[in-house]
């Protein structure tokens, strides 16, 4: 089980991450009682200081609330790191329209898999943030927008809301404010493109979940063209800790650019997959050391830092800083934090080929560069990796994703161009190895979960 | 429905029958009543004539269409935009086996395969009985419990070939079967209904399941200085059992 061992057989002498404790790494906040009996009810979330960010919030005026998220340094959690004080200041004030607040809880995106724990475990800490937000951007009506494909996670959501509004957290006049507030639960109807923020606001009004052209942006006209936040569920569930424990808290956390915990969310070949909250900042190989690292006897060979649309690292990339600066700097995004690990018993293309046909599936068809691209990278893709490629295959992959790349309408297209460049990058010759060996050279087998059972049994 | 048909334009669909209409006609006017704008009711209507008929059937869009002031046309392009409406009659239990990339890699792939042979059907395609219509599905946000199977959108975890097929043939037998996380399985009218906004009615369906997930708890306990459970290699679908125990110490 000597993690590093595994890991570093090819990088060498690499010094040992941090040195820190992993008790010292780690930083649970949201996931702090998730192992309570009744971890998701209100009773156990106000014996956990629930609600009180709320109250030390209403005790601020709203200009004052958003300068002060603002200054804790908190970045959007969903993948593009925007900072959320600074998408609240955004909304006009005194416009004399309706103000809405729409949390994206659409969580879709390959590898993701924060929120969906997040709100089965802990659904009033994002029902607090959204209390927060909504006094500070003055907005009297809030959704969330479930994807609805993970109905346990509904359910629950449907009861916090109850619970909320009995508890007096919701409705008329919140503790006494003055301050009204109505939540309404919406689960989609299965689409990816609805994570996107303006695809998700046409499909709250009810149409296809297709993106819109920016500007006018969601702050000026969002839903039914009025001034909207629209944030991620990590983002605003993170506001109640930073309002009751302080910004100079939240900030001592991380760095100074990416402040604050966060969820990392590991899986793949890895021994110990699961949620880990963390200061950002810190890497897959300290991770990877407090977990036990990859499973027996194999070692990483590619990873994903943010979810499937995030170009893909290497065992290069072990130490590199996951916050958003580090990640951007190591050429890839910090996303959504998703660390999917595959080892070396995982064909590339393979993967990349149903990644491609999951982006060609959930394109939109609303713009041509990335309905007609991803449609034509799935069938160079299946030529490859059945052995019917040719050589000049391969720049035809990048010449294509090159013309989604930046052209497309939304960031779906971005992300679909993500894994070819990358793979390209990284892994060409494993590419041109199917097209000269007329076919993949892996054993799907020996990929799977159960794959060592018979052989270590 | 599915298939593109030319010729003669259809007849408009019949309405539901009268006590039908009513019924849902209350149920309508909650939905509409949550949104400012109606036309916001459109997804969770679709979902309210699913619970009704067990895929959107075209006297469902006329219902919607009619409800809310839109034309058939206009709702039947959002109907075939989302892939959680069924366009066809379809089994009492959707089974939805995850093959994007990382749980296909996981097993995923295998499971789909050997759930296609021992059910005898293909994609998108439903036993005989009725009882269950699989499919293959994109990433349903549980990669830390991959493979992952749904079943009515409810989470199996950590699945085999073996639990994957133990689990289908307790569906088809007409046994309970109870998910990994989450309450123990309605049918998918039932399922349809929460999605349009009704919460779960049944005794304990809130509380069922319990809290976090042994992965969803990994960090938790190894930042508090416990070990995690054993990290886990082998299936951990077989091991459901050693997974609880090791949950609740």
């Amino acid at each position: 089980m000597s993690v590093s061992s595994d890991l570093s057989n090819e990088g060498a002498s690499r010094p040992q991450a941090g040195g820190g404790s992993p008790e010292k790494l780690l930083a649970p906040v949201l996931s702090a009682f998730w192992d309570e009996p009744e971890s998701w009810t209100l009773e156990t979330y106000r014996r956990h200081e629930g609600y009180e960010g709320l109250r030390k919030a209403l005790a601020m005026t709203p200009d004052d609330l958003i300068a002060y998220v603002k200054d804790s340094g908190l970045r959007g959690r969903g993948g593009a790191g925007f900072p959320t004080g600074m998408k609240w200041q955004f909304i006009p004030q005194g416009d004399g329209k309706p103000h809405y607040l729409v949390v994206n809880a659409d969580e879709s995106e390959p590898g993701t898999c924060k929120d969906i724990p997040l709100l089965f475990a802990n659904p009033h800490s994002l029902i607090e943030g959204m209390v927060i937000a909504c006094y500070a951007i003055r907005s009297e009506h809030a959704f969330i927008y479930l994807r609805g494909e993970v109905v346990p996670v509904l359910r629950r959501l449907h009861e916090a809301v109850r619970e909320a509004y009995e508890a007096g957290y919701l409705g008329e006049n919140i503790l006494g404010s003055g301050m009204g507030l109505d939540i309404t639960v919406h689960a989609g109807a299965g689409a990816y493109i609805c994570g996107e923020e303006t695809a998700l606001l046409d499909s709250l009004e009810g149409r296809r979940g297709q993106p819109r052209l920016r500007p006018p942006f969601p702050a000026v006209e969002g839903l039914y063209a009025c001034p909207t936040v629209v944030n991620n569920v990590e983002s605003i569930a993170s506001v109640p800790a930073i309002l009751n424990r302080g910004k100079e808290w939240f900030k001592a956390m991380g760095t100074e650019k990416s402040p604050g915990f966060t969820l990392y969310s590991l899986s793949g070949h890895v021994a110990g997959p699961g949620q880990y909250e963390a200061p950002l900042g810190i890497t897959l190989r300290q991770l990877l050391d407090m977990s036990g690292g990859m499973r027996p006897g194999h070692r990483l060979k590619f990873w994903t830092p943010g979810g499937s649309s995030t170009p893909m690292f290497t065992d290069e990339h072990l130490d590199v800083p996951l916050d958003y600066e580090g990640v951007g700097a190591a050429g890839s995004m910090l996303g959504t934090k998703a660390l999917q690990c595959f080892d070396e018993t995982t064909c590339v293309v393979r993967a990349v080929t149903r990644w491609t046909e999951f982006y060609a599936h959930e394109s939109c068809g609303k713009c041509t560069p990335c309905r007609e691209g991803t449609y034509w990278l799935v069938q160079l893709l299946r030529d490859i990796e059945a052995g019917k490629g040719v050589m000049s295959d391969l720049d035809k992959l990048n010449d294509i994703a090159d013309n989604i790349n930046g052209k497309s309408f939304c960031a779906l297209g971005d992300g679909a161009a993500s894994p070819i460049f990358s793979s390209l990058k990284y892994f060409r010759e494993e590419y041109e190895q199917h097209i000269t060996g007329k076919g993949c050279p892996f054993d799907p087998k020996k990929s799977t979960l159960w794959a060592d059972t018979e052989v270590n049994a | 429905m599915t298939d593109v048909s030319l010729g003669m334009p259809q007849l408009p669909a019949p309405d539901y029958p009268a006590e039908v209409r009513e019924r849902l006609a209350a149920d309508a006017a909650q939905v509409i009543a949550r949104y400012p704008d109606s036309r916001s009711a459109l997804l969770p209507l679709l979902h309210l004539v699913q619970s009704e008929e067990g895929h959107v059937t075209r006297t469902g869009m006329r219902f919607c269409a009619e409800t809310l002031g839109l034309t058939t046309a206009e709702v039947t392009a959002v109907a075939t935009f989302y892939t959680m409406y069924r366009r066809k009659p379809s089994g009492e239990y959707q089974v939805g086996v995850c093959t994007n990339t990382l749980c296909a890699v996981m097993g995923g792939d295998a499971i789909f395969d050997e759930l296609k042979e021992h059910l005898g059907v293909g994609n998108n395609e439903t036993t005989p009985d009725g009882k269950v219509t699989l499919e293959h599905i994109e990433c349903n946000a549980a990669c830390d419990y991959a493979p992952v199977v749904m079943v009515n959108w409810e989470f199996f975890d950590n699945q085999t070939p073996e639990s994957a097929k133990a689990m289908v043939d307790d569906l088809l037998a007409g046994r309970q079967v109870v998910p990994t996380r989450g309450a123990p399985l309605c049918t998918y009218k039932e399922t349809a209904r929460i999605l349009a906004g009704f919460p779960d009615e049944r005794e304990g369906a809130v509380e069922a399941g319990g809290g976090a997930g042994p992965a969803s708890l990994i960090g938790l306990r190894i930042a508090r200085g416990e070990s995690p459970h054993t990290p886990i290699v082998h299936p951990r679908g077989e091991a459901r059992g050693d997974a609880d125990t090791e949950g609740g110490e």
